[in-house]
């Protein structure tokens, strides 16, 4: 479980996500990149950046 | 099941509370009254309840015993006839202003006169389901809140809660169903379509019972006329007394309001309905609430939206009285609106 950078939301990350993943916050709808696992840590996404790995 | 019968069902707020409990599983629609349409067919003054509703007006002296009675006639009435309608049910839900306010004073403060009973003022629990659920879960008086006072308190309850507001100032766009069905200058077609008419820049009679619910006077209020029928959107703009990030006030609103059934919060970070708008709530029960922290001073804008006639007025209504029967309260109020 990891919390939005940008409501608090609790999001939850699945057994197995991987560091780089993208994720949406269900309340917020903010895009987050997943920077870390252990512990999990989750940043906003910029939008405007090439080369983000979608 | 319920028996209900609805006091003054000929006008806007009695028409969607038949459209709602004609639907509502565990009610029975007994009477309705009008004096000035008995004897015809409901479905004459609200034809959208055409094949449904095959009840004919009656006027008010012909009321029988019900279990509850709900009453939509216009301010002042209701207080002036109350012992008449205790006799009548047990439980007694008022949708005009006569028993919004707890104290007299204010009373005559905010609609210049004498309260006709003064002493009945306090057995009226205040309708807002999200402020006052515990107490509606035994009410057997209970006074629907005005419509814009309803967008306002909904937006601005969490923050006052945490007593984080050095003032706020709110203006409210309203659409013109909130006049009701009876025609005055104003709402004549010529002059009514098309206006942005400010109609209450100060001293709009809300604001009492905003005081009132938000336990604050460092609030002011002003409200216009706009190009729409149903719908209410409240821009409040609240002065901060500390600096908080747009995170903290996104806790705030989910503690208060994460398990509501009714309110949304809505600031969507892309698309055109990032914030919330009445129009797609027209026909429903839900209150959408979306903030934005301005990042260059202490000012937070909170932006609420609702349908006048049903978060505003029969919606709200119904969510208590299943409240207080104890059924589901979202019970006949699942409706979610239409778009686009």
């Amino acid at each position: 479980m990891g919390e939005c950078p940008v409501c608090a939301a609790e999001i939850e990350v699945a057994d197995d996500a991987m560091a780089g993943e993208l994720l949406v916050c269900e309340d917020c709808g903010a895009e987050l990149e997943l920077t870390s696992l252990d512990p999990v840590t989750l940043a906003e996404a910029p939008s405007a950046e090439e080369d983000w790995g979608q | 099941m319920i028996k209900v019968s609805i006091v003054g069902g000929s006008g806007y707020t009695g028409g969607d509370l038949l459209r709602i409990l004609l639907f509502h599983p565990r009610v029975e629609i007994q009477q309705v009254t009008s004096e000035r349409h008995a004897g015809k067919l409901v479905s004459s003054v609200h034809p959208n309840l055409r094949k449904i509703c095959k009840h004919k007006f009656v006027p008010i002296a012909e009321l029988e015993p019900c279990d509850v009675l709900f009453l939509g006639l216009p301010h002042g009435q209701m207080m002036n006839r109350l012992g008449e309608f205790e006799s009548l049910a047990e439980t007694l839900i008022d949708l005009s202003a006569d028993f919004r306010l707890h104290d007299d004073a204010a009373y005559e403060t905010w609609y210049g006169k004498n309260h006709a009973c003064p002493d009945k003022l306090d057995d009226f629990v205040y309708g807002i389901a999200e402020l006052h659920r515990e107490r509606l879960k035994t009410a057997k008086r209970i006074s629907g809140a005005g419509c814009n006072a309803t967008a306002t308190i909904l937006a601005l309850h969490p923050l006052y809660q945490a007593g984080v507001v050095e003032s706020a100032v709110v203006e409210v766009k309203a659409g013109s169903s909130q006049g009701g069905n009876a025609v005055s200058d104003g709402s004549h077609h010529p002059e009514r379509s098309g206006a942005v008419r400010s109609y209450k820049p100060t001293a709009h009679r809300h604001l009492g019972e905003i005081q009132q619910e938000l336990g604050a006077d460092n609030i002011h209020f002003s409200a216009t006329s706009i190009e729409m029928v149903r719908g209410i959107l409240a821009t409040c703009h609240v002065f901060l007394n500390q600096n908080l990030e747009e995170k903290d006030i996104w806790k705030l609103y989910r503690g208060a309001y994460g398990n509501e059934p009714f309110i949304r919060i809505v600031k969507e970070r892309s698309g055109i309905h990032r914030y919330p708008e009445p129009k797609i709530l027209a026909g429903s029960n839900y209150c959408d609430i979306g903030f934005e922290r301005d990042p260059h001073s202490n000012r937070l804008v909170v932006i609420s939206a609702l349908d006048n006639l049903m978060k505003g007025a029969a919606g709200q209504a119904v969510q208590a009285f299943n409240i207080a029967q104890g059924f589901d309260e979202t019970t006949g109020l699942e409706f979610p609106g239409l778009h686009p």
